[in-house]
């Protein structure tokens, strides 16, 4: 079974992703995990799915480009199973005043902590800058790491926030 | 309301998990996708043998699944109103009435909502977050005597209350996730 990596992006408008999807679905791939969202006015879409060859996707896909301003790029891509949890999942939050710079000094943190971000989105609205992680944590190192991410913030001029996220099984 | 007309008893009364009196049976649960999940469960008697049956069953399941704090007859299969809670020595629960049973039961009055992240058995790779009431009154019957009792809670008690109330309606902790980037794999197994 090929597992394919599939990226398409463009101009918002309603049906980019009935259209996508049904191109998908009548070649035979099945989507499996995916997101798709709204970034300023494109419309991104990354996903993966399982089924037919890379280039059919890629063929099918170019004629839905080519209506539009769709650009979609597919590549197969070696099933690796899943990454073992690095520990606890933890939510950061920054906000402040848009710099350059910001997303790649507060995550250079959490790495060298021993942080795996599993989901990240950022929003720019206004001067207003937000970054938003889901990060997972090995345990004991949240204390000494949110007083990291207070300094970096600090010299950033921008606010953080470290919570865990640990679900409540019922 | 006249002196003359009672609601509900307060509280659990002198009901314990031993006044069902039968041993219970270590059930299987079932995951989604099952359709036993996703219907509306049936009311149940709750004098009937087979609920105090299912009452006992529902007790003996929670109590070998670790971490578990509240089991609904469908997620044993069963397309039952009966769900069995116990949040006891949970460090987010503030009132705690054991380990209980309740048929039939309703939500009559729920406020303070509150945002919180839940894991379910039934959908054991994922988590969501659920806005659930963090003042709950409860209204059921207790298998066995069928008393009409009505459960004042909070916390996380209140949260399993509505968990497993969902349970008896066909609904998961899914059709309630707070928007399409509140549901996250779940990788920490207990």
């Amino acid at each position: 079974m090929n597992e394919l990596a599939i990226t398409v992006i463009g101009r918002d408008r309603p049906g980019i992703v009935a259209d996508v999807a049904e191109v998908l679905a009548r070649l035979g791939a099945n989507l499996t995990d995916s997101t798709m969202t709204r970034l300023r006015g494109h419309f991104a879409m990354t996903l993966i799915c399982t089924g037919p060859a890379a280039a059919e996707v890629e063929a099918a896909l170019a004629s839905l480009a080519a209506e539009g301003q769709l650009l979609a790029t597919v590549r197969a891509v070696t099933p690796d199973g899943d990454v073992p949890p690095v520990g606890e999942p933890y939510v950061m939050a920054v906000h402040g005043s848009d710099r350059m710079g910001i997303v790649a000094a507060m995550t250079r943190v959490l790495v060298d902590a021993g942080g795996n971000v599993t989901d990240l989105s950022t929003r720019l609205t206004g001067a207003l800058y937000v970054v938003l992680a889901e990060v997972e944590l090995p345990a004991g190192v949240a204390d000494t790491l949110l007083d990291r991410l207070h300094r970096t913030a600090a010299e950033l001029g921008v606010e953080v926030t470290l919570r865990p996220a640990d679900p409540d099984l019922l | 309301m006249t002196g003359e007309e009672r609601g509900p008893e307060v509280g659990l009364g002198d009901w314990t998990p031993e006044s069902l009196d039968v041993p219970g049976e270590v059930r299987a649960v079932v995951s989604a996708p099952h359709p036993v999940l996703s219907r509306a469960a049936d009311e149940v008697d709750p004098r009937a043998k087979e609920t105090v049956q299912l009452a006992a069953d529902l007790i003996a399941t929670m109590k070998v699944s670790p971490g578990c704090v509240g089991l609904a007859a469908p997620q044993i299969g069963v397309g039952a109103r009966v769900f069995a809670v116990d949040v006891t020595g949970h460090p987010k629960a503030v009132t705690v009435h054991g380990t209980f049973v309740l048929c039939n039961a309703r939500v009559v009055e729920a406020t303070r909502w509150k945002p919180g992240r839940e894991g379910c058995m039934s959908v054991p790779d994922l988590t969501g977050d659920v806005k659930r009431a963090s003042r709950l009154v409860v209204e059921g019957e207790l298998p066995g005597s069928g008393e009409p009792v009505r459960l004042v809670t909070d916390g996380f008690e209140a949260r399993a209350l509505q968990h497993e109330i969902d349970h008896c309606a066909g609904l998961l902790f899914l059709d309630r996730v707070a928007g399409a980037h509140a549901v996250y794999q779940r990788k920490v197994y207990l």
